[in-house]
């Protein structure tokens, strides 16, 4: 079992009382809470915080710790012979658990007195997908080590791999749960769940919103003034799109029923958004050309500012 | 090692879902929800069966505000009346992040030209 210093991660000394402890932990709760933070690495850093706050705001658990005598964190160890007995902690084989079980279960085991259903743990992790795959539906193993009390009621960690089946038609952002897949439950309780929060990864051509998609339709002048048929590509495959003449910037063409697919029936949309491009290095016959149209056009861009100007 | 396969489930397998399926999503006692409503921060779907909490329906897309509050209320230990005014920022952060989000949609990304 490897040693964490919860003092350190709390930055308090060994001796704080119980208020210094608590202040610490709010303090480092607000900066790292991934409902509140903005740090990518706080929800790891709020499992440490969490962790430790847990065990010594509890006088018997800090208690507990404080036996375990002081070690260099990340350090091998195992607690004295006669560890835990005088506070009623569990039965563990130490190589395979985490120090937070050792907590966990011991305050579990003090409260519960007689056997009272503890319902098991909740977990939630983040589950990456492509839109090909929330298009389709896909599959997603998950790897998770769980604490898990065995025949002899001593407590492992086990490592729990198994498939979840994401359904079609899942959108970025949204939750979902895997019934049962969670810790397991104590004394007759329920097993806890495991949720998954559904991210969508960054697309190259699509970007979602809901189930509609959009993708941005570079459109040459000429394609644009005179209308024209383009490829555009969705998750079904190309289809052909007729843009009308005197199409602008920023125009949003529909096509409907080409997004992510809904759960139960029906489909959002795809949306191409025009715009007009035009070529950076052009040829000599493309700058004549554009120069007689500037000559023969009468055509102004900038009349709406001139009217609005304020003269 | 036997790798099962497990379906996910919509956290709303419904348009709504009752007091009690909602204490077993967010793992919220019922009695605080039932507070939430008090506050105001909650709103059952149809006012009128108000008189019966086992009778409200909630609709579902307020489950995941309601998980995180859960979460708020344990680890930075909230009060009913603290919670319910984290459960209205929350829903107002994640009705904001949605129209961002659309609004994010519809801006043109940098598009790479390239001469064919």
């Amino acid at each position: 079992m490897k040693y964490k210093d919860y003092y350190e991660i709390l930055g308090v000394k060994r001796d704080a009382s119980d208020d210094e402890i608590k202040k610490a932990y709010r303090k480092l709760a607000r900066k790292y809470h991934p409902d509140v933070s903005t740090d990518p690495k706080g929800e790891e850093k709020f499992k440490d915080v969490s962790e430790a706050y847990k065990t010594l705001k509890d006088p018997e658990a800090r208690a507990a710790y404080d036996n375990l005598g002081k070690h260099q964190p990340g350090e091998d160890f195992r607690p004295p012979p006669d560890w835990g007995q005088g506070f009623g902690a569990g039965d563990f084989s130490y190589e395979d658990i985490d120090l937070s079980d050792l907590f966990a279960a011991f305050g579990g085991r003090r409260k519960r007195g007689g056997a009272i259903p503890i319902p098991g743990q909740d977990y939630e992790v983040t589950a990456p997908i492509t839109i090909e795959d929330a298009f389709r539906g896909t599959e997603m193993e998950l790897n998770l080590s769980v604490p898990e009390i065995d025949a002899q009621g001593r407590m492992h960690r086990v490592p729990q791999v198994f498939k979840a089946r994401i359904p079609k038609g899942v959108t970025d952002g949204e939750r979902l749960r895997l019934k049962g897949k969670g810790g397991k439950g104590m004394n007759g309780g329920p097993d806890g769940n495991l949720y998954l929060n559904i991210e969508f990864r960054p697309h190259p051509v699509y970007r979602a919103d809901g189930h509609d998609l959009y993708l941005d339709l570079p459109l040459s002048p000429w394609e644009a003034a005179l209308g024209a048929s383009v490829d555009v590509p969705t998750l079904a495959g190309p289809v052909r799109l007729k843009v009308p003449a005197g199409t602008n910037t920023g125009k949003k063409l529909r096509l409907a029923g080409r997004g992510l697919p809904k759960r139960g029936s029906g489909e959002g949309d795809l949306f191409a958004i025009v715009q007009i491009v035009v070529p950076s290095e052009p040829t000599e016959r493309e700058k004549t050309l554009f120069k007689d149209l500037a000559d023969a056009s009468q055509f102004d861009p900038r009349a709406a500012l001139a009217e609005g100007g304020g003269r | 090692m036997k790798i099962e396969i497990t379906d996910a489930q919509w956290l709303n397998e419904r348009a709504e879902v009752t007091l009690e399926e909602l204490v077993e999503l967010s793992g919220l006692p019922s009695e605080l929800l039932i507070e939430l409503v008090d506050y105001g921060a909650l709103a059952p779907v149809k006012p009128q069966t108000e008189a019966q909490p086992a009778r409200w329906r909630f609709g579902a897309d307020c489950v995941v505000a309601v998980r995180t509050v859960s979460r708020l209320r344990g680890d930075f230990d909230l009060d009913a009346n603290a919670l319910s005014v984290a459960l209205m920022l929350v829903e107002r952060i994640r009705s904001l992040e949605t129209r961002l989000q659309a609004l994010q949609c519809q801006l043109p990304q940098v598009t790479k030209i390239r001469r064919t």
